[in-house]
């Protein structure tokens, strides 16, 4: 029996098989969207590049070449594939460098906003009466800002820097998940199965998190996903006002923000790291998307 | 008499519905307050440094302690300035030395305009193309609305800005550059309510009309895409709900034209919800507007924030803050009773 025939058996014989056929299964049906085999390999690359930055760069990030001659060249120079900046810095060099810093804000948001979202949501949903309420309320009204201006206030008032823009983005992101996370709670609270467990004598806490949260996860993951494009345009947008990662760190939004005083004459320094930005957003989009597909087909619409 | 006592239990379980709603928006708005509150005054370590700067002296830093009232209990300081707040008074902006309502309703007109252009441009452009693309699913058309809209959702709006700014002005000179309209047209006309185009029309000024148009063309497309890559989606998600009804197939079978079917009767019912869908996408444009207008140098509410924002003038941060809060609300609100309206209407019919 092939490794193929033994995960697509119809009389999994053990637990681990009948996991393991399952996950193959997803993994067949995701294998079929092209497009999100595409948003796939470009996370991946990004994953890659930036564990391996120090390998693939061929310059420091930092520090320039020499100002009188390596300044503002075009692309396809000699040596320098996207052309260097204002300070002779040699741009592929940074943007390789910079998805260091775009995969950290991606990876914070979600470590700091997701454990929100699921505690508030689930707590809210399994509760239920004024706890539900006021949780509720609580994430309408973070709702209730625009996303991108409640960061910029709370980056104004914590201060400049990329620290403190994760956590202004972290703070902002959290409702939706409570709102899911909430939803899925209710569906799952009254099932024979919590009921069993609560007469067994499980505390509130315990049924919460080892029969409530996993439930939820996989609805949860779908979202972060589908919100990573959306954490990349606000921490870029914040990066571009200036307010999030400082120089001379090579952050995308930053750069594009340096490059756009030589806009007219010299296109590339402010172009090429929107191009990143945009290539990373829109591999998360797709994968995001075929995620969805896959995963939770009801909520395709 | 039946009909009586009917009416009157309807229009009790109105006053309820909208008595929850009022309270609902009541607490929304606290809540937009407090938070406002808590980012001006709890969220920095030393609130009076935020102020004064680290290298004030020690007797301007006791005095703008006073003044903010830090010595006072935290709910005391909320209630002076809930009540200033509830006033109009945010406060005096560092930058221009001048009360912030004041600076805040000279540079409103210029956002308001420009997002009314965009939500026109947006609409006009989406709701075609998600008909066109519900009617050809899964054809060219479908596939091209598509990634028309997965290119909004990805692509950074400040870049596509700078990139039409360097293509449509700089290379090909078809539209005038940052700002709202050229020196030489400045005195041309009065800015009487302050949206340009408005002012420039009424007072004959076609120049001046014509030079305004040019400049708020390029932003305001931009930002209409973004609302039509969102428009467009759903308009074909409800088209598409409602094109598998039985009544467009009645209407088929009756031999109704093709047309008919699709652009008045299926399209006036996916009207409903897709209202929403604009008031909603309407309220989305603020959020667009801050990177949109620093990029195209548009002197409006967005570009007064960022600046605010890059000289660390907090009252004038949390001023348009709680403005642009306080829209976003209510737009949100208008979407809801605009909803529940129509949805009575078509209830009423059906």
């Amino acid at each position: 029996m092939s490794t193929r025939e033994w995960l697509l058996s119809e009389q999994p014989a053990s637990r681990r098989q009948a996991r393991l056929g399952q996950g193959y299964r997803t993994w067949l049906a995701f294998r079929g969207n092209w497009l999100a085999m595409v948003g796939l390999g470009i996370v991946l690359a990004l994953i890659v590049i930036a564990a391996l930055a120090d390998v693939l760069a061929p310059y420091n990030p930092v520090t320039g070449g020499d100002l009188n001659t390596q300044r503002l060249l075009p692309p396809l120079s000699p040596g320098h594939l996207l052309g260097t900046d204002d300070l002779a810095r040699d741009i592929l060099s940074r943007l390789i460098h910079g998805t260091r810093l775009t995969l950290m804000v991606v990876a914070l948001v979600a470590l700091i906003a997701t454990p929100i979202g699921l505690l508030v949501g689930t707590t809210a949903g399994y509760f239920g009466g004024w706890v539900d309420t006021v949780l509720m309320r609580l994430t309408d009204i973070v709702l209730a800002f625009p996303r991108l201006i409640l960061a910029l206030a709370f980056v104004a008032a914590l201060g400049p820097g990329i620290e403190n823009a994760i956590i202004a983005i972290a703070i902002t992101s959290w409702p939706p998940y409570a709102r899911l996370a909430r939803a899925e709670t209710l569906t799952i609270r009254n099932s024979d199965f919590i009921a069993a467990t609560r007469l067994q004598g499980a505390s509130s806490l315990r049924i919460i998190w080892k029969h409530i949260v996993p439930l939820c996860m996989s609805s949860v993951i779908i979202r972060v996903t589908l919100d990573m494009a959306g954490i990349i345009l606000t921490a870029a947008g914040v990066g571009f006002l200036g307010l999030g990662a400082q120089p001379p760190q090579p952050e995308w939004g930053a750069m594009i923000a340096g490059g756009r005083r030589f806009l007219l004459d010299q296109w590339w320094v402010a172009t090429m790291p929107g191009l990143a930005i945009f290539v990373v957003s829109l591999g998360f989009n797709l994968l995001g998307d075929g995620l969805r597909d896959v995963l939770d087909p009801k909520g395709r619409k | 008499m039946a009909n009586k006592t009917n009416r009157g239990r309807r229009g009790a379980l109105w006053l309820k519905r909208t008595g929850r709603l009022v309270l609902t928006v009541l607490a929304t708005f606290l809540g937009l307050l407090i938070v406002t509150f808590m980012i001006g005054r709890i969220v920095p370590v030393d609130p009076v440094l935020a102020v004064v700067g680290d290298r004030a002296p020690q007797s301007v830093y006791d005095r703008v302690f006073l003044e903010l009232g830090l010595d006072k209990p935290l709910w005391e300081q909320f209630w002076i300035w809930l009540k200033k707040v509830l006033a109009g008074d945010f406060g005096t902006s560092f930058l221009t030395k001048k009360p912030i309502i004041d600076d805040i309703a000279r540079v409103f007109p210029a956002t308001l305009e420009l997002a009314t252009v965009a939500i026109v441009i947006g609409t006009l452009a989406g709701i075609p193309m998600g008909v066109w693309a519900a009617v050809r699913q899964g054809r060219l058309v479908d596939q091209v609305v598509r990634v028309l809209g997965l290119v909004g959702y990805s692509a950074p709006i400040f870049w596509l800005g700078l990139l039409g700014l360097l293509v449509f002005y700089a290379k090909l000179g078809w539209v005038a550059g940052p700002g709202r309209i050229d020196i030489a047209y400045e005195y041309a006309f009065t800015p009487k309510t302050g949206l340009y185009l408005w002012d420039t029309a009424t007072q004959g000024a076609w120049d001046a009309f014509g030079n305004a148009l040019s400049h708020i063309i390029l932003p305001a497309t931009l930002l209409g895409y973004f609302s039509m890559a969102y428009i467009s989606r759903m308009t074909r998600s409800f088209m598409l709900a409602e094109l598998g009804q039985e009544y467009i197939t009645t209407a088929r079978v009756k031999g109704v034209p093709e047309w008919r079917i699709i652009w008045l009767q299926a399209l006036r019912n996916a009207a409903v919800p897709l209202v929403t869908v604009i008031a909603l996408s309407y309220a989305g444009l603020l959020e667009g507007s801050v990177l949109t207008e620093t990029v195209f140098a548009w002197p409006g509410l967005g570009q007064y924030l960022t600046n605010s924002l890059q000289n660390a003038d907090m009252n004038a941060v949390l001023g348009g803050t709680l403005v642009i809060g306080a829209i976003f609300v209510g737009l949100n609100l208008l979407s809801d009773l605009l909803y529940s309206m129509l949805d009575a209407r078509v209830r009423r019919t059906s």
